[in-house]
This record gives C-alpha cells, structure tokens and sequence, in this order.
C-alpha cells in the first residue's frame, strides 16, 4: 500500500495550513500588522531582521576585571586598616598588580594577622614572605565574582538603555565576562558607549579638614584618609570611610541649583536618608564631598543638618551632563568599568541593499531550480517544485514563529536550502528511474520502492548537514550564529516537504488520475 | 545532457582512474599547504582585530587626499567600492597601545561632514585569537561528528572514507583562499562548516548503494561492486551538484559583496564534493576489508 491514512493526511494538512497562515505577517504592510490586537502579536510576527540587514550597533563589551580585582582588594584594605590597628597590629597595606601586601612592623605578629584577615574575607590565598602578608584572592573567589560582576552589569547596562528610550535593545551575557548589547536602528553608539564606559560609583565622604592637600602630597597622609583630586575643587585629602553610597540612591534627577546652573538632585532611601542626615549634623560646618568614580566632584560645606533624605550636586555640569549623569545615578553603578571589545554599526541604506540581493539570490536560484527539475524530469519535475514551494513557505512560517533572526548569511543559508532540498526529490526519482529499469511497472510500487529505497540515503545526508548547522550556531555569534539557524530550520522543513507533502501529492495524483504507467 | 541520464545503465571504471584522481588530489593538497604554510591566509577584520570604515560620499572621492590625510592609521588600505568611486572602504589595524574607538572618532572627523557612514566595525586583537581557536575547533567537532555518525550507520572504513574526502576538501578550499589571498573571515568559515555538513552527502549516498550492493552480490569483487555503486548513484550526484551549484553560483554573482567569500568556498567545495566522493571516498573502500566489517555489521543489525 502506497500512502497515508486519514490522520496523517490530516496532520500533513494542518502543518502545512499553519504554515501558510505563520508566513502571512511577513507580507503584511507595516500599518495593517499595527492594526493587530498586542496580544496577538506577540505570536504571530514577521521574521526577526539581523542588525546586519536592518541597520543598528553592535557592541561587546568585556567587564575589566583587572579593575574589578583592584576595587575588591582597595576595599578589602580600607576594612583591614582599622581592624589590624584596633587589634594593635601595625602595618603598611598596598595594594598592587592584583595583590595586597601587609607590611608588618613585627613580623611577630604574622600569624595574628592571617587569621584576622581570614576572618575578615572568604575566598583568600595568603602567602607569607618574611614579615610581608602576600593577599590574592584565589581562583574560585575570583571566578564568582566576575560571574557576580557580570550578571549585575547586564542589570544595570540594561537599565541605563532602557532610560535611553532606545527601541527593542537585546543585551545578553556571551562567555564568562562580556556583555552583547544589539541596538536596531541605533546609527551612532557613542553616546551609549560613552554611558557604559563610566562605572558611576558615587560616594560620600567628610573632608579630612586637619591634613592640608600640600603636606598630603608630602606623604604626611593618616592611613585613614586619601588625596583625591577633582576638576574644580583641585586636591582634596578625604576620609576613607564612606558616609554614604550611590546605592542608597533611590531617585536621581538633572534639576537647577538655587544660582540657576545645571546640577543633578537626588533622593536617598530611608536608610541612606538616615546616614546622611546623621552625618551631617554631626559635623555642621565641616566639608562633605561628593565622589564619582575616583574624582571629587564637589566638596561643599554643610551648613545644616539634611535630615529629608534629598539633596542636590553641584558642579561643572551642562544640562546634558546633569542629565546623563542623573540616568547613570538612577541606573546604579557598574560593578567594574565595560570595555568595548568589538564594535559593528551597520546603516540602514546598507541593510536594505543586502536584503535586495539576498532576497533576488533566493529567487533566481529558486527559478533556476525550478526550470532544471522541469526539463529533467518534466511533470515529476512539477512536483519537485511543488514540495520546493511548500518547504520555503515553511521555512519562513518556522523562522517567524520561533522567532530566529535573519541575517545576511542566514538569507545564505535559505538559498542553500533551496539547492540541497531538491537533493531529496532527486534520489526519489532516481530511485524509481532504477526500478522501473528493472522492471517494475506498477505507478503505487514504483513509487512505493522510491520512497523506501532512498529514505535512508536522505535522512544520512540531512542529519551529517544538521550537525554541520548545529556547530555553526554554537560558534557563531550575531550573522554566523543566524545562518546556522537557518540551515539547521531549512533541513527539518525541507525532510518534511521532500517526504510526506512530497508522497502526499503523489498519493493524491495516483489515486485520481489512476495511471497506468510513469513517465520518468 | 539529458541523454547522459536518460542512458540505461552507465559504467565509468572509476576505481581504474583512481590513482588519476589520487594523483590530481596529492597535488592539489600539497599547493594548498604549501601556499598556506609559505603565504598563510589573508584574515579579514573578524580574525585579524582591526577597523572597517565603509564612507560614501556625495562626489567621486579623491583617494590619495584621503590615503595621505588618514596616514596615521597603521596598515591601512583604502579600496573604492561602487561604480561611481563615491564609496570607500577604509580598513585599518591599529596597535594594540592604540585605542581603537577613538581612532574610529579621528577618521570620521578628518573625513569631515560629507560621508554617509554604511558599515562601521572595530575588533579588538583578543577576540580575533578567540574566533580563530572557536572556528578550528568547531570544524574539528563538526568533522569528528559527522565522521562518527557514519561510523555508527555504516562501520568505519566508510567513516574513515568519508572523513578523508572531507578534510580533503576543506583543505583545497582553505588553500585557493591562502594561493589567491582572498580575505578569509567569519563568513567564509560559515561556508567551510556549511560545507561540511553538505558536502559528504554524495560520498553518503555512494556509501549507501554500496552497502546495499554488498548485501545484492556477495560473490562480486569488491572493485566491480564499488564501481557499480557510483555509476548508478552517478546522475543523481551530478544533479544534485548542479542544481546546488546554480545557486550558489547566483549567491556568488547577485549575492553581494559580504557574501562573496562564503559562495567561493561554496562553490569550490560544490565542485570539490562531487569530485572527492567519486575519486577518493569511494574508492579509498577497496584498501579496506569492507566486506568482512559489512557481515559483521549484518548480524547485528536487522537488514
């Protein structure tokens, strides 16, 4: 018996009317689309364009985790400072090259020391050389925190996009420490570079008012305060402890000062509010400054207690300045600095010339096809093209549905398709070319022995190209990544053309027109 | 040409000619790895690090003013694109010191206001290593899987066989792009892996009507078995070439300048493919006891 039963017609027919039905919204024009309820959008939807065919940025950043490390140990050192000297151990802490180094003045105390630094921090590798405490942090600590880093960047990159109103941005953690960020239809990413480059840590500290920046830069500095310079307060010498931090910031917003220049008010939550107002009215009329990412930007005198948790940073600002600082402030501060690793703005004139030529590729090549199966096998050849049509119309169903981006190469990979999907359709006919040479006449057996003789050569063929496919989108990022989507959808939906809609028509056509022999 | 299908039954003594085919093959490999040991490969920006600028202009740019007036850019080429000479493409591998970013924010000011940026790509040298390493070894893992897969199908001479036919290819392929120093990027690694998965469907279906005829004449030399199997898969080989070939010829001219290198690979791993599994896949079976490993086989799997 040559065929399907009932159910299996069924579900051959159902496949390839939902198939039909998913390609519509990609020949919709855009105003008739928008006319759809939301809810219906959200499934049904055209396929997704690459940045590379619609035009936008694509940028990978890589979180420095050489700053990261630094951070961690500078703050892992502020915390030891007092602790050793509350325990009357006495030492010099440098941090350096990704190590911090304890100088003790009584290498006596060397095993005092390591255990309050091992209680003071997990995840340590401490190495003793005389009376030097050698601190690093070990692998493992070190891998969970750029793991920790980078999860929290992804955070914070994403909101800082998302308040730059910038339309449907993909952000995505790739490997162990970087972040893509994908911008349709963004032609200049140097705004948002220039964002993402700036960690935004924002902290408060008192002003050491009894060390002046001159005997300071002398080296006459208390282990408890630094010297830190800002563009308009020049040197200033801080106290290291930190009043409060940019993380107790809830609300953050570009306002005028009382003199009418650009500056950025904020509002702390009830606990920072707390800190803040008790800083401040302990130590009315000494100097309170306000540090961003390593630079004073302003040190003003306090000159009441700020009890209402708001307050408002003044200094060299711009109103664009105000404002994106306001937007990093309100985002919160990156863990470690982003660099950018690698950078691809495609413009929008060059996106609409690649789909031009891909899209008419596809289609002389599908002509072309077309055309050889025609004069090869003539009206066998019609069915060919029949299962041809039908597998690119699922092809663009399967793309749209799952949502796989199409790129340039993947519109590559739809031509391909085309090529190999009619591979198929040839080995049936071949096959059935032979049994008829070997004399069998009967059209329901021919077709029958077709089939059931070359299955096995084309489902080898189809899965040896499926791991191809499956290591190109494993490898790939962005356009590579989209061409072994492609490929790998192409082979699942031309199996189907090619096997059941294919034997489907030749069912259809033995049983009406009932032949008594083929042409082949 | 239709005739040539139409023919009952074809029979070419390939496995005579092979050691015309083994010949022909030897030299090839050889050129190609002697071209990429002595030249090496042309890496596009993707591989290499670098900046990519693609500017067009209102009027014909004048390309020594600006090759002089970006002089500062390490290695830089400047190539026009386009009909008219107003598109140019400017690439440029700067020092790993140099900031790649602001280099980009440089050219685009010494270029003025006149330029429609198209295209603008930085790499940093780090992701390139990387790209390289991921790339050979997702062909590794590719071919090992295919060659694996075959093996669990057919037994492993044919693995072996076809993994030969494979490597075989894709090193001439790697080898015209090191001879004619055309650029090799991420695109055409696409090509290669695509290839990959492609290109072993004839030496497949070969293996295929080998396996069968094996079982059909157990008393046939192993030579005439081969050489039928290839003959009566033989139309269906050159068509399916074909029509693969047609279109990734039209890729190769309608497709446009960023595919450019995957349809070369394409087409020269089209032509390739067929060639190999008829002249090498095939062919390398005799050296094999494939017969012996084929019974084997038999008894444990149901027929």
């Amino acid at each position: 018996m040559f065929g399907y039963s009932k159910l299996k017609i069924g579900i051959i027919c159902s496949v390839l009317i939902l198939g039909i039905f998913f390609c519509i919204p990609n020949f919709l024009s855009e105003a008739t689309y928008n006319r759809l309820p939301t809810k219906m959008k959200a499934w049904f939807h055209p396929v997704t364009l690459g940045l590379d065919l619609q035009g936008g940025s694509y940028l990978l950043m890589e979180v420095d985790t050489d700053s990261l490390k630094k951070e961690k140990l500078d703050s892992l050192a502020d915390v030891l400072r007092p602790t050793l000297r509350e325990n009357k151990i006495y030492s010099k802490i440098t941090v350096a090259d990704g190590v911090l180094e304890v100088r003790l003045i009584k290498a006596a105390q060397l095993v005092e020391a390591r255990e309050l630094i091992r209680k003071q921090e997990k995840g340590l590798d401490i190495e003793a050389e005389g009376s030097v405490l050698k601190v690093r942090y070990s692998e493992k600590a070190l891998a969970e925190m750029t793991e920790q880093a980078v999860n929290q960047s992804v955070e914070i990159v994403r909101r800082r996009i998302d308040e730059l109103g910038t339309k449907e941005p993909q952000i995505q953690k790739q490997g162990i420490d970087r972040i893509v960020i994908q911008l349709p239809g963004v032609q200049d990413p140097s705004e948002i570079k220039m964002l993402m480059g700036k960690t935004a840590k924002l902290t408060f500290h008192l002003v050491d008012e009894e060390t002046s920046p001159q005997a300071a830069q002398m080296g006459k500095l208390s282990p408890d305060s630094m010297l830190m310079n800002g563009e308009e307060t020049g040197y200033v010498v801080l106290k290291r402890a930190v009043v409060v931090g940019g993380e107790q910031l809830e609300d953050a917003r570009q306002s005028f000062s009382e003199t009418g220049v650009p500056a950025v008010s904020f509002k702390f939550k009830s606990l920072g509010a707390k800190k803040f107002a008790k800083a401040t009215s302990e130590n009315i009329r000494r100097h309170l400054a306000i540090v961003l990412d390593g630079k004073v930007i302003s040190a003003p005198e306090i000159q009441s207690p700020i009890t209402g948790g708001n307050g408002i940073i003044t200094g060299n600002f711009t109103v664009q300045s105000a404002n994106d600082l306001a937007l990093l402030l309100r985002s919160g501060a990156l863990p470690a600095p982003l660099m950018v690793v690698e950078e691809r703005v495609v413009g929008p004139g060059l996106g609409e010339d690649s789909i031009k030529a891909g899209t008419t590729a596809c289609l002389i090549g599908l002509a072309a096809v077309f055309i050889f199966m025609l004069f090869v096998y003539r009206w066998m050849g019609i069915v060919a093209d029949l299962t041809l049509i039908a597998n690119g119309l699922l092809l663009l169903a399967a793309l749209s549905f799952f949502g796989a981006t199409l790129t340039l190469p993947g519109l590559a990979g739809i031509a391909l398709t085309i090529g190999m999907a009619v591979d198929a359709n040839i080995l049936i006919l071949e096959r059935m070319k032979e049994e008829m040479m070997h004399g069998i006449t009967v059209p329901k057996e021919v077709l029958k022995r077709g089939f059931q003789g070359s299955f096995s050569a084309i489902l080898d063929g189809q899965l040896t190209t499926l791991f191809a496919a499956l290591f190109l989108f494993l490898l790939g990022s962005g356009p590579v990544r989209g061409f072994g989507v492609t490929l790998g959808l192409g082979l699942a939906t031309s199996l189907f053309a090619a096997i059941f809609v294919n034997k489907l028509i030749l069912m259809v056509w033995v049983n009406i027109k009932k032949p008594t022999k083929i042409n082949l | 040409m239709l005739n040539m299908f139409k023919k009952r039954e074809l029979s070419i003594d390939f496995i005579r000619q092979r050691s015309l085919g083994f010949l022909l093959s030897v030299i090839l490999l050889a050129v190609s790895v002697f071209s990429f040991c002595t030249k090496g490969l042309n890496y596009g920006i993707d591989f290499e690090g670098g900046i990519l600028i693609e500017a067009t202009s209102e009027q014909t740019v004048n390309l020594e003013q600006t090759r002089k007036a970006l002089s500062f850019l390490r290695d830089l080429s400047i190539q026009t694109s386009g009909v008219e000479g107003k598109t140019i493409l400017i690439q440029a591998k700067p020092e790993a010191s140099e900031n790649p970013n602001q280099l980009v924010e440089k050219i685009k000011s010494v270029l003025g206001t006149g330029f429609q940026y198209g295209q603008v790509e930085v790499v940093g040298p780090t992701i390139g290593d990387e790209l390289k390493e991921k790339s050979l070894l997702a062909s590794i893992l590719a071919l090992l899987a295919i060659a694996v897969y075959i093996w669990f199908r057919f037994e492993w001479p044919f693995a072996i066989g076809c993994l030969l036919a494979l490597a075989h290819d894709m090193v001439i392929v790697v080898g015209f792009f090191s001879l004619f120093q055309w650029e090799f990027d991420m695109v055409v690694v696409a090509g290669l892996l695509s290839l990959a998965g492609y290109d072993c469907n004839d030496s497949i279906v070969t293996y295929d009507r080998v396996r069968e005829n094996l079982r059909k004449f157990r008393k046939s030399p192993i030579d005439e078995i081969l050489n039928r199997s290839i003959n009566e898969t033989l139309s269906r080989t050159i068509l399916t070439s074909l029509t693969t070939l047609f279109v990734v010829l039209i890729l190769l001219f309608v497709g446009g300048e960023t595919l450019r290198g995957f349809s070369i690979a394409m087409v020269l791993g089209t032509i390739l493919g067929t060639y190999s599994s008829i002249y090498i896949a095939v062919p390398l079976l005799r050296y094999f006891d494939v017969r012996s490993v084929g019974e084997t086989a038999d008894s444990t799997k149901t027929p």
